[in-house]
């Protein structure tokens, strides 16, 4: 199975998001936690980057982290929220995690 | 005693939750604003997410701090400068934040609005003028 | 700490502010201000859900010039001034009535 990448870091301050777009293989799965969030807010220096990696990836946000930073109305489309349940889904069907600080 | 007021500003650079500092300076603002100096905050980079409207903490059980930001104006902490570039490259406008605002005690106690947009260019004279820098 | 009031324990930190702000009831306040051998008027009650009011509102417990401005907004200038609150609370208008009003400590205050 494939790998789950986790973004923790605001892509405006760190390159965590940087790097990880440009790792992850084809076909493997993002995870956007705590900061890491604010790579999924649409019209962003960085969005063209998230829309690109969406026909690439399966791109998922972490609801409750989005939703403490008052982002759920302004996502890119065709990310999928999950709950800490679907973190846990998704950390278990993947064969491993690659936490990106 | 007679001493000269000083201009503080707070340059608040990291978003609200990941990292403690956005709350800590928030903090020292409000005890600091007990010493009647010139106190104005600016926002740069992820700071400008502190002042986002619709913060729910609900789900993640921290404490949503942003209310206390409608707190500054009592505190007579009304110059907050909000840098346009960062909010741009974050795909957000002033309409995204909250309306902070405070009575004008020389104009009648008008309420008028904190936040002041500002270019990257004015910041940096804004930070010249300053005595005290504040870095959060 | 813990503070008991009727049959129950409350927990408080060492200096009998609430641990859990949302134990908190008029009952709890009473208590506390027996404590202080304080009985509560309407006077106190007025600014103790001022303050939770204001809590409720920005998340934070005023420092008490705020305070006194914004009681003075609120109720008139013969409340909104430090000598009346400080006969309502001795120990500090904000620190004393904060406590009652299961809030912490106003920020900044020592």
């Amino acid at each position: 199975m494939a790998t789950l990448h986790t973004v923790n870091k605001s892509p405006f301050e760190k390159n965590s998001l940087e790097r990880c777009l440009s790792t992850a293989k084809d076909g493997s799965t993002i995870l956007f936690i705590e900061d890491g969030v604010y790579s999924a807010v649409k019209g962003t220096k960085v969005s063209s980057s998230i829309e690109a990696a969406l026909g690439k990836h399966n791109v998922y946000a972490l609801k409750p982290d989005v939703t403490t930073r008052g982002l759920s109305d302004n996502m890119i489309d065709g990310i999928e929220l999950v709950d800490y349940d679907g973190f846990v889904d998704l950390a278990a069907e993947c064969s491993k995690v690659q936490s990106w600080l | 005693m007679s001493e000269a007021i000083k201009k503080f500003m707070y340059v608040n650079r990291k978003a609200p939750y990941g990292t403690v500092y956005a709350l800590e300076s928030l903090e020292v603002v409000l005890i600091g604003a007990a010493f009647d100096q010139d106190v104005s905050m600016a926002f740069m980079d992820d700071g400008v997410f502190q002042l986002t409207k619709g913060q729910d903490t609900g789900d993640t059980g921290v404490k949503n701090f942003s209310p206390t930001y409608k707190a500054l104006g009592d505190y007579d902490v009304n110059k907050l400068y909000v840098e346009k570039e960062s909010l741009e490259e974050r795909g957000l406008s002033l309409d995204d934040l909250m309306p902070l605002t405070y009575e004008d005690e020389d104009d009648d106690w008008n309420e008028k609005p904190s936040i002041k947009l500002v270019s990257r260019s004015e910041l940096t004279d804004l930070m010249e003028e300053q005595d005290v820098l504040m870095n959060f | 700490m813990a503070i008991e009031v009727a049959g129950n324990t409350i927990d408080t930190d060492e200096e009998g502010y609430l641990t859990n702000r949302d134990d908190w009831n008029e009952e709890i306040a009473t208590a506390m201000a027996k404590e202080d051998d304080c009985d509560l008027s309407d006077n106190h009650w007025e600014v103790i859900n001022f303050l939770r009011e204001y809590y409720e509102e920005y998340q934070i417990a005023p420092a008490v010039r705020v305070l006194t401005k914004a009681i003075g907004k609120k109720l008139g200038k013969d409340k909104g001034n430090s000598k009346y609150l400080y006969e309502l609370f001795p120990y500090g208008p904000a620190k004393q009535a904060c406590k009652y009003a299961g809030l912490p400590k106003p920020t900044g205050c020592v």
